[in-house]
């Protein structure tokens, strides 16, 4: 978050400790011309869990990855990954990450088999035991019946595990999933959500960007927000719910023109600021769970407001991005950007 | 120094492997050329005067030359389709020699480029193409070709990398080697064009090669034809391979 000393910070406070974290980011500076892509990041990621890292469009995501990648140089600041320096130490950081993109980097006029072995072949194994591999990562990802069929003959999911295949050839100790399942249809997002839980489980550490927060609350032992290429805030998705606050109780209304009337109907029961109506539903901040639905509609009763429906909620992530990217002030039809 | 042939070979190998899969390709650099070779040959070639040569032999050596410096195209839209399907990335974040990628791509042309000429030589064979020289000259001539061939392919490179989409180093690519190509003693004696058309076609480098493949192929009188256009191909490979890697070190691929 501070910005100003960029080269004088040494690498100790970030030291290669082997159990602790894999990921580890100090200042993190980057510029395209007068855009300020990341603007003094600090962030950790433990060996063996994932960090979602979310963000609006534009919010410094890729360019984080793109450094932690070897693929980008930064203008400031420090990242080391499996103990190693991601500028000094590039050519040996390499060996040691596994890259997955948003476009489903294979190449489409190769078969998935030679898509792999290829891969393999590159990382300086023979092509024998590329192949093997590229068939034990082909018999896992399920996708061995397709082996020899040019990629562009995958569906999207396919495509999306064939890319995440080819960024496991090395058994790489830390993962970067730049926006993973993007575009993916909710089947095949669930089995990549499986597919990434079991690496976890094995080991690897996964460092995650996404724009889908149910993907984040779902992987993500840890997230961090950015935005404007700072890092808004950081923790558990529970801390971060709790800072937004507490339960929300949602009053979907029978006629959207009696807002105004719910709105003032409700504001004495708010703990939080004046209740919002967001163009679909009224929201109201309660602290206290029990007989809030009854007092909210005996008031809505005695206002004469139509109630359609009636429930509390905790905060979601959604709720904590928009608080955090300010959106959440912005007039009602302005929708989260998906 | 080891790794770096290692994986220049396996791009290699991952370029060809594809050409048959995207047949459009191999007939952009097979029956293309050859259906040129069958318009000059019986269409136009009837009506243009080659004084000391039959028209097809004049031809044949100007057509191969044409089609030796379009044949670069493949790497161009190759290369700007990896980057924008994000392949260059992987290949920037594997532990790979970084003038691969490259590399392998301009030594498959090489591959494709000497496929073309064996068909471009076929054909000619087969409509009455012969040669008149020395088997060192038309080696001599083959290994120019394939030297040129080499050089283009490093220009398009850079073309492929600077470009946004595969369209437009297409139409980049047509817009300058079309009239590098027209305006040259490829199709026709220089000497038959109005003044400043053959001012330009004079000191145009495809005039150059084409003079120098006919110097080799048919015993033509050349000058320092020959060396110069060895001189001009190896000027165009040491200009545009620098710039082609400083581009690829720095492409983003956004």
């Amino acid at each position: 978050m501070r910005r100003g000393k960029r080269s004088a910070a040494p690498s100790d406070s970030s030291g290669p400790d082997l159990d602790g974290a894999a990921i580890s980011v100090r200042d993190l500076a980057k510029s395209f011309g007068k855009v300020r892509a990341l603007d003094g990041v600090d962030l950790d990621v433990e060996a063996g869990t994932v960090l979602g890292l979310l963000g609006p469009n534009g919010a410094g995501k890729t360019t984080m990855v793109r450094i932690l990648a070897t693929l980008l140089k930064p203008d400031g600041g420090t990242a080391r990954v499996a103990g190693l320096d991601a500028v000094r130490d590039e050519a040996a950081l390499r060996e040691r990450i596994g890259l997955a993109g948003q476009y489903a980097a294979v190449d489409e006029n190769l078969t998935g088999l030679e898509n792999l072995t290829m891969v393999g072949r590159l990382y300086g194994e023979p092509r024998r035991v590329a192949k093997g591999r590229g068939n034990e990562l082909l018999e896992r990802f399920e996708l061995l019946d397709a082996a020899n069929r040019p990629a562009k003959t995958y569906s999207g999911g396919m495509r999306r595990r064939l890319d995440l295949a080819a960024a496991l050839v090395a058994n790489p100790p830390v993962l970067f999933l730049d926006e993973p399942t993007n575009g993916l249809d909710p089947r095949s997002r669930l089995a990549l959500w499986e597919t990434i839980e079991g690496l976890v489980a094995d080991g690897t550490t996964v460092l995650l960007t996404t724009q889908y927060l149910d993907e984040a609350d779902r992987l993500a032992g840890r997230i961090a927000v950015i935005d404007h290429g700072r890092l808004l805030a950081e923790g558990t998705p529970d801390e971060l719910k709790d800072r937004v606050g507490g339960e929300r109780l949602e009053i979907q209304l029978e006629r959207a023109a009696q807002a105004e009337d719910a709105v003032a109907a409700l504001v004495a029961m708010s703990d939080e600021g004046p209740p919002r109506f967001n163009g679909e539903v009224v929201q109201v901040a309660v602290r206290q769970r029990s007989g809030a639905i009854v007092d909210a509609v005996e008031r809505l009763v005695k206002a004469g407001v139509g109630v359609a429906d009636i429930a509390l909620r905790r905060p979601t992530l959604d709720d904590v991005f928009l608080a955090l990217t300010g959106h959440a002030a912005e007039p009602a039809e302005e929708q989260p950007d998906r | 120094m080891r790794r770096t042939i290692k994986d220049t070979l396996v791009i290699a190998e991952r370029n060809l492997v594809r050409i048959p899969r995207a047949p459009e390709l191999l007939l952009a650099f097979t029956v293309q050329p050859i259906m040129f070779v069958l318009l000059f040959r019986y269409v136009f070639g009837g009506a243009i005067k080659t004084p000391g040569f039959s028209y097809v032999d004049f031809l044949v050596p100007g057509i191969i030359v044409q089609t030796i410096a379009f044949g670069g195209f493949v790497t161009a839209l190759g290369l700007n389709e990896d980057l924008h399907k994000g392949l260059i990335d992987r290949f920037r974040s594997l532990p790979m020699s970084r003038a691969a990628v490259l590399a392998g791509r301009t030594c498959a042309d090489l591959v494709t480029n000497a496929l073309a000429i064996m068909v471009l030589v076929l054909t000619g064979l087969l409509i009455g193409f012969s040669f008149h020289a020395g088997v060192v000259q038309i080696i001599g001539g083959f290994a120019l070709m394939l030297l040129f061939g080499y050089a283009f392919s490093w220009v398009f490179a850079f073309l492929g990398m600077i470009v946004s989409s595969a369209e437009a180093a297409n139409s980049v690519g047509f817009i300058v080697l079309f009239p590098l190509s027209f305006i040259s003693s490829a199709f026709v004696p220089v000497r038959s064009m109005p003044a400043v058309l053959r001012a330009f076609a004079q000191v145009n480098p495809f005039t150059l090669t084409v003079d120098a493949m006919r110097a080799l192929w048919l015993d033509a009188p050349a000058g320092n034809d020959v060396w110069g256009a060895f001189a001009w191909t190896i000027a165009i490979i040491v200009v545009f391979a620098p710039l082609a890697v400083a581009r690829y070190r720095r492409a983003t691929g956004q």
